[in-house]
């Protein structure tokens, strides 16, 4: 075995991160690791690249016992780490960022020539012609994350592990990076794949093991397991066909309108769109990157201001000039990127919780503090953060944890009308669940959803009508029937000529 | 919990209290004379009044990631302002509303340029730091402007149940603006405000609002900062009042605990830091040290409390204390078998 862990130990101050936890890793092999949010996959992998010091348990590389204090030492060992988020310097060229730190020296300076040629012949092996004097920052972040692997690999050369190296990747950039990774497979690496996406993991690994509440549960060559065991794995407990439960059976309801946007528009974000939402509605917003999915949801929020439109509920005209005035119309809206637009990350659970209710109330009339432990509790209880404690800072949480306080800041201030922007990004299958029987229970209970995602098969699952958006502009309308995967993907992919059918604009 | 938030500042107040008293006996020392309190300790209440009222302001700035360069000046510019108005012949109590009016201007400038316009707090402060002082200098035409009003002048040196009056003010104001924080719901808001401006606007804080309301409150306790040194010296002196006492501010937030980045914010913690920043200049004064070694040997002090402060050392701290624990059970284990 070219990676062995034994009995794995580490705790944390009230909780057991890594109960005895076994892990082997051969050359050749590329290994998933996986596990719901809190599992323990990052403490694990924090062992391995000496960010974290384990309490107990045994790790041995290539035979012999390490146990490295820092990741430069993890490198020097052979152990390199690339993240989900691109941990590189973007306003460095290409060449800089490959041979950082390590740079072919002249007469003490740096040689330039000599760093280029090398930075060139190392991209070379990974099938990249780069132009190694742009800046990082000028390409894709998937050939980032490849000169991140180069990177890693150069460095370290033995074990290298991959932390959601994709989720941040549409399809055919992921299928680069995995083209990328079954070479270093073949050159003899040993490579550990982290991944939420389990389609991924049935298309590149060769085994799996799975942690559930830092213990490992299973290990097993990919082939031998199928979707549903793994999933069951996972989560502990048989996982009832959550999704499609809900997508049937909500055929023809009928919700009468609440609320009203016509013309709201703003030039080079979105261009002018109509839009209803009925009471109790759930309406999905679906189309490609950049098409104006989000750019439509913060211009109903007042996140930036429109241009032109109006919107207006049975009462009369609404104004949407800010998130405040949105708030104050019973609005929501639940951020795509929740670690910089969601979270106040050293704030409590319980002050983030209260936050958006207390700002409604105004600083003058401060929720009392029983009030304020008692909707913490209750939120934490009703949504099942995983905590061991309501004054816990909400930086300390795990992703999908976050994502659950954010929507616990919304829900305590009960909107009528609920934004969600991807909110199962990053999210385990468990808590993924959870969020889609949340999203289905509150509109039962009256509240209107609006929610965007990338993931074709949750809007479907959710949503009562599909709105397709392309090219800053909403295209198309679909409901009943015709809410279902391959009509969306059509919708999205027609280029909008010769089309009378459905590219009627909404 | 408070007490715990407090303590490392309550101690290295306590320790550089024991050193100062080892130097020079004498200063614990209280005594009653004429209805008013004499002693070092006194004086270190009443000439920390300047810094701990700017702290007060500058946490609060601090905490919402921002900082303060101005208050010095704007401590001459309202000086300025009370001495020109009271040598006018206005009176006492327009002479201090112009005064705090002044401050409030400041702090409003300031707020609007960093709020509004979005300029960085740290270049936003300096244009009126820089500014300031000539502001002052046209106020006072370029001359020390002295006044004689008993009134006013008992805003610098005048006692109340003994104690002096710039000791009250900051320990009022100290007290007033913590309990307005932490009573209602402003120090919560202000902190995620600080942590994360654009997750806290998304979640309905209006934190324009906030953001320019805590440069206000700093531009007026600058106001208090600067009527307490003009009354003291009666006169205006626009060069000289308030010079550098912006970084001994800054310097009492930090000593008191407050993070740069913002975010959680202790007044008390801050206003202790100022207790300590005086019994340093108090203390060396007293000591008897040559001058010139003053500012070396505060330097100094600062650094060590900072460094003990620091929570780097504290890990390394309970790392060493937890092995050693650890090797003495080791011992005692051997010993046993």
């Amino acid at each position: 075995m070219l990676l062995s862990i034994r009995s794995l130990t580490k705790t944390f101050p009230g909780t057991l991160a890594l109960d005895g936890v076994d892990f082997d890793l051969a050359t050749g092999e590329v290994h998933a690791l996986l596990g719901e949010n809190g599992a323990g996959k990052s403490t694990l992998i924090k062992c391995l690249t000496g960010a974290y010091h384990r309490d107990g348990g045994t790790v041995a590389l290539d035979g012999a016992e390490i146990a490295p204090r820092s990741t430069v030492e993890a490198q020097e060992l052979g152990i390199g780490t690339v993240y989900q988020e691109v941990n590189l310097l973007p306003n460095l060229t290409v060449a800089q960022n490959l041979m950082f730190g390590r740079e072919p020296r002249r007469f003490g300076l740096i040689n330039t020539r000599a760093m280029r040629a090398e930075a060139r012949e190392m991209l070379r092996q990974y099938g990249l012609e780069l132009d190694v004097d742009r800046d990082l920052g000028n390409y894709s972040v998937a050939i980032q994350q490849i000169i991140a692997i180069a990177r890693a690999v150069a460095l370290s050369g033995k074990v290298l592990i991959l932390d959601e190296p994709t989720a941040s990747l549409d399809a055919r950039e992921v299928e680069m990076v995995f083209d990328v990774v079954r070479g270093l497979r073949e050159r003899g690496l040993g490579i550990v794949f982290v991944s939420h996406f389990l389609d991924q993991v049935f298309e590149l690994t060769d085994r799996v093991t799975v942690l559930r509440n830092g213990r490992k549960i299973v290990t097993e060559r990919t082939a031998d397991l199928d979707r549903m065991s793994l999933i069951e794995h996972m989560l502990g407990r048989a996982l009832e066909e959550e999704v499609e439960q809900q997508g049937a059976g909500k055929a023809a309801a009928t919700h009468p309108d609440l609320l009203h946007f016509e013309g709201v528009g703003r030039h080079g974000v979105i261009e002018p769109f109509d839009l209803t939402i009925g009471q109790g509605e759930v309406v999905g917003l679906a189309g490609l990157l950049g098409s104006g999915r989000t750019e439509s949801a913060e211009l109903i929020f007042g996140v930036r201001p429109a241009q032109t439109g109006s919107a207006r509920d049975e009462k009369g005209a609404l104004d949407l000039k800010s998130p405040r005035a949105a708030i104050a119309a019973g609005f929501g809206f639940a951020p795509e990127d929740r670690k910089t637009d969601g979270i106040v990350a050293d704030l409590s659970i319980r002050e983030n919780i209260v936050l958006g209710l207390q700002a409604q109330r105004g600083w003058a009339r401060p929720i009392p503090r029983a009030e304020q432990n008692r909707l913490a509790e209750d939120y934490i209880r009703r949504l099942d953060i995983r905590t061991s404690g309501r004054e816990k800072p909400v930086g300390d949480l795990s992703g999908g944890n976050q994502q659950k306080v954010v929507l616990a800041r919304w829900l305590a201030m009960n909107p009528r009308f609920l934004i969600l922007d991807e909110p199962t990004r990053g999210i385990d299958v468990g808590a993924h669940a959870e969020i889609l029987r949340l999203i289905h229970d509150l509109t039962g209970a009256g509240m209107s959803v609006l929610v965007i995602s990338s993931e074709i098969e949750e809007l479907v699952a959710v949503s009562d009508r599909v709105i397709v958006l392309r090219d800053r502009r909403h295209v198309a309308e679909l409901r009943g029937e015709r809410v279902a995967p391959d009509a969306i993907m059509r919708a999205i992919a027609r280029d909008g000529t010769g089309d009378g059918e459905t590219a009627r604009c909404c | 919990m408070l007490l715990k938030r407090i303590a490392p500042q309550l101690i290295a107040l306590a320790a550089l209290v024991l050193l100062v008293t080892l130097v020079y006996p004498g200063f614990l020392d209280i005594s009653f004379n004429d209805g008013r309190l004499v002693g070092p300790v006194v004086d270190v209440l009443k000439r920390g009044a300047p810094v701990a009222l700017l702290a007060v302001g500058m946490t609060l700035v601090i905490a919402t990631r921002g900082i303060d360069l101005s208050v010095g000046t704007t401590m001459a510019i309202c000086g300025a302002v009370a001495a020109w108005a009271i040598a006018s012949g206005w009176g006492l109590a327009p002479a201090l509303l112009l005064a705090l009016a002044a401050g409030g201007i400041a702090g409003l400038w300031n707020g609007l340029l960093v709020a509004v316009v979005g300029i960085q707090p740290f270049v936003a402060t300096l244009i009126l730091m820089t500014m300031g002082r000539g502001i002052a200098q046209l106020i006072t035409e370029g001359r020390i402007l002295t006044f004689n009003h008993p009134g006013f002048a008992f805003f610098g040196s005048g006692t109340i149940l003994g104690l002096p009056v710039p000791a009250w003010l900051w320990l009022l104001t100290g007290a007033g603006v913590a309990l307005l924080m932490r009573r209602s719901a402003l120090g919560m808001l202000i902190e995620a405000t600080g942590i994360n401006r654009r997750a806290s606007a998304l979640a309905g804080v209006n934190a324009t609002v906030l953001l320019i309301a805590v440069y206000v409150a700093s531009g007026l306790c600058a106001a208090l900062a600067g009527i307490v040194v003009t009354a003291d010296i009666r006169g205006a002196d626009a060069n000289n009042s308030g010079l550098w006492l912006e970084l001994d501010a800054i310097l009492a937030v930090v000593i008191g605990g407050n993070s740069l980045l913002g975010g959680r914010f202790s007044i008390l913690a801050a206003l202790l830091g100022a207790l300590i920043i005086q019994t340093i200049d108090t203390g060396i004064l007293l000591a008897g040290f040559p001058s010139e070694y003053n500012l070396v040997i505060k330097a100094a002090l600062v650094l060590v409390i900072l460094v003990l402060q620091s929570p780097r050392i504290a890990a390394e701290w309970r790392i060493w204390r937890k092995s050693q624990r650890a090797s003495r059970e080791a011992l005692a284990e051997r010993s046993r078998t």
